[in-house]
């Protein structure tokens, strides 16, 4: 091994010695840097080495000072002109601004980002509807296959995950709501608990959250990878809408699925429920089935069957719009798919709650 | 007196009797392959090849199933990963794509070899080092502040092997540096190679479907085929042999074209 790079500096002459290279420069730009005097003479005829970083150090300071570099050979001299010819200084990150002014536009950037994301959807929602409108005038356009496959994808597949979820949920249910009505010696209320509050509530909305996070998701992630790869544009290209052969299949499949999966979810809660009942409160089935038969009014049945189909719709809106917005990069798929599910979750709940209000006015309680 | 950073031994890259399959499909089959110090040396072979598993195999990202690969001197198969690592700071690689890091400016790309092999650099110097890399990679002083998704392909490639350079390798391994450039771009690449191979004395593994290139920078060119590296030579070397490929690639109507131009650019140089 070589000595490290090294300088010793008399009369004028700053002799450098050892390897003048990236590996083995170690802190010599600092202490360089600590040079009071300024050099006539670069004296490199003790240097082993020289690579790039030794030539840019040797640069340096002949660009300060009118030296004289000896102790070369002609390739080194050519490194060193090569290098000075690349001095131009150069920005490494674009500027900041200071942190206040920083929150401030970050603010305004969401706050903005939000509510374009919000007219985005709106004018998304009035794109879905012309494209619904040319296919129920033109209903041959209209693509079974594509359909039939988002059916099982959407559907059928989820039908385990939702089954598993809502079971655990109505047993949750049961068990919580016996432990506190105990108190009370009306554990056997805990039946109303769980019939009323799966078909009315709970069903449709875990449902729309499992969903948003399987499907809509996907339909992000899925037409954002195809619009990266230009598949969308050859699609248009070739004279296929994207919004018939794409976007309205899942939404469409969306819409019809939530209610069926959604009262699939209420009736396996229903039966979580029922078990842990037997179990624990000693209610035979059929006595629970017959007190689920009187105490749920069909309204709830009703309210539960009419919110599921708008939030489906809501969910394939937003993962679609998200999926179709993807522009540039990778990243941009990853960021639009979170978007798409946190949005769908939100507008939900929040239409949830809408519903809510509007069912209890109009007497359906 | 001071001489410029290159490899000590004559024989860079030692590749000896590689193999490498995927599944039933067998790649590479009893490939030898000797890279010389200081040279350039084009890798042809038709699609499908090998030509990057080849690459892979001696940078170490794909392990063959049998064969002997070595760089300086070092053998790189089944090393730990630190003894490894202080042979791999030794090259620079360009990827097909620059394969910049999507969050990071150009200029903190540069930055990234550095600072992951010598911390105790000060941030100063760093930024003066990236600076000049950047400018010898023929970027403009504006690109350094900017980030991967703002740049056209061929300043994405000029980035890449601006971060190849940064640890000052002395081996350079580019993958298709040319590929999806115009032709003036490509032109201006291949200079760009040549003048910084003259300047820090590079070795330089080249992967190209790029006659001009082949023809205006490389000192030797392997040609692939048959799972092997059939023969190793300068372009005439190439063509005094008979094998049907090869006359094919350099005799065809491209090959021809590429050859009086490279014919045309030597007249221009010694005349002037």
């Amino acid at each position: 091994m070589t000595a490290p790079a090294d300088f010793r500096f008399d009369q004028h002459v700053l002799h450098f010695s050892g390897e003048l290279t990236l590996a083995r420069i170690g802190d010599l730009s600092r202490r360089l840097e600590a040079l009071g005097e300024a050099p006539r003479t670069i004296d490199l005829g003790e240097v082993d080495r020289i690579d790039t970083v030794g030539a840019w150090l040797v640069h340096r300071i002949a660009r300060e000072h009118d030296v004289e570099i000896v102790g070369a050979d002609a390739d080194v001299c050519q490194l060193i002109e090569q290098i000075a010819e690349a001095d131009k200084p150069l920005k490494i990150r674009p500027d900041s601004s200071p942190p206040f002014i920083r929150v401030l536009r970050e603010i305004g950037d969401a706050t903005s980002a939000a509510a374009h994301s919000l007219a985005g959807l709106i004018g998304f929602f009035g794109a879905t509807l012309i494209g619904l409108w040319g296919l129920a005038t033109h209903p041959r356009r209209f693509r079974y296959n594509a359909m039939a496959r988002q059916f099982e994808v959407v559907g059928v597949k989820a039908l385990a995950i939702i089954g598993l979820m809502s079971f655990l949920i109505g047993i949750v249910i049961a068990q919580q709501g016996a432990v506190q009505l105990r108190q009370f010696g009306a554990e056997v209320f805990a039946v109303n608990l769980i019939g009323r509050i799966t078909l009315r509530e709970l069903g449709v909305l875990m449902t729309a959250i499992m969903v948003a996070g399987r499907s809509g998701s996907a339909f992000a992630a899925q037409l954002g990878s195809m619009k990266l790869a230009e598949e969308v544009d050859a699609m248009r290209t070739i004279g296929v809408s994207p919004m018939e052969a794409l976007i309205l299949p899942r939404i469409l499949s969306t819409v019809v699925l939530m209610p069926l999966l959604g009262f699939y979810s209420a009736v396996i809660a229903i039966i979580g429920g029922g078990i842990f009942c037997w179990i624990d409160l000693d209610i035979p089935p059929i006595t629970y089935v017959q007190r689920i038969r009187e105490v749920v009014p069909m309204t709830d049945l009703w309210v539960g069957l009419i919110k599921a189909p708008v939030f489906g719709m809501l969910i394939a809106l937003c993962g679609c719009y998200q999926g179709m917005q993807v522009e540039g990069n990778a990243e941009e798929v990853g960021l639009r798919t979170t978007a798409s599910v946190v949005q769908a979750i939100f507008l939900v709940i929040v239409l949830d709650a809408v519903f809510a209000v509007f069912f209890s006015s109009i007497g359906w309680i | 007196m001071a001489r410029l950073n290159t490899a000590d031994d004559e024989t860079v890259i030692h590749v000896e009797g590689l193999r490498n399959a995927f599944g039933e499909q067998v790649v590479h089959d009893g490939l030898d392959l000797d890279v010389k110090r200081g040279e350039i040396l084009g890798v042809v072979g038709g699609s499908g090849t090998g030509k990057s598993v080849l690459m892979r195999s001696i940078i170490g990202l794909q392990p063959p199933q049998a064969g002997v690969v070595e760089v300086f001197g070092e053998p790189m198969i089944g090393r730990e990963d630190h003894e490894a690592q202080q042979v791999r700071r030794r090259w620079g690689v360009l990827f097909q794509g620059g394969a910049l890091f999507s969050t990071l400016t150009v200029a903190e790309n540069v930055q990234v070899p550095i600072r992951e092999y010598y911390r105790q650099l000060d941030d100063q110097l760093l930024d003066e080092i990236a600076a000049y890399k950047v400018a010898m990679s023929g970027l403009p002083p504006e690109a350094g502040p900017k980030y991967p998704s703002e740049l056209s392909g061929g300043m994405k490639k000029r980035a890449g092997l601006a971060r190849a350079l940064a640890l000052d390798p002395q081996l350079l391994f580019l993958d298709e540096p040319t590929a999806g450039l115009d032709p003036i771009s490509a032109a201006a690449f291949d200079e760009l190679i040549r003048s910084l191979q003259r300047t820090l004395g590079l070795t330089v593994f080249l992967i190209t479907h790029d006659l001009d290139t082949l023809h205006a920078i490389c000192d030797r060119v392997a040609v692939l085929a048959d799972k092997r590296v059939i023969a190793v030579g300068t372009i005439p070397e190439l063509l005094a042999l008979d094998h049907p490929w090869i006359q094919e690639y350099f005799n065809g109507p491209r090959g021809r074209v590429a050859a009086e131009a490279a014919e045309r650019a030597a007249v221009k140089e010694t005349g002037e």
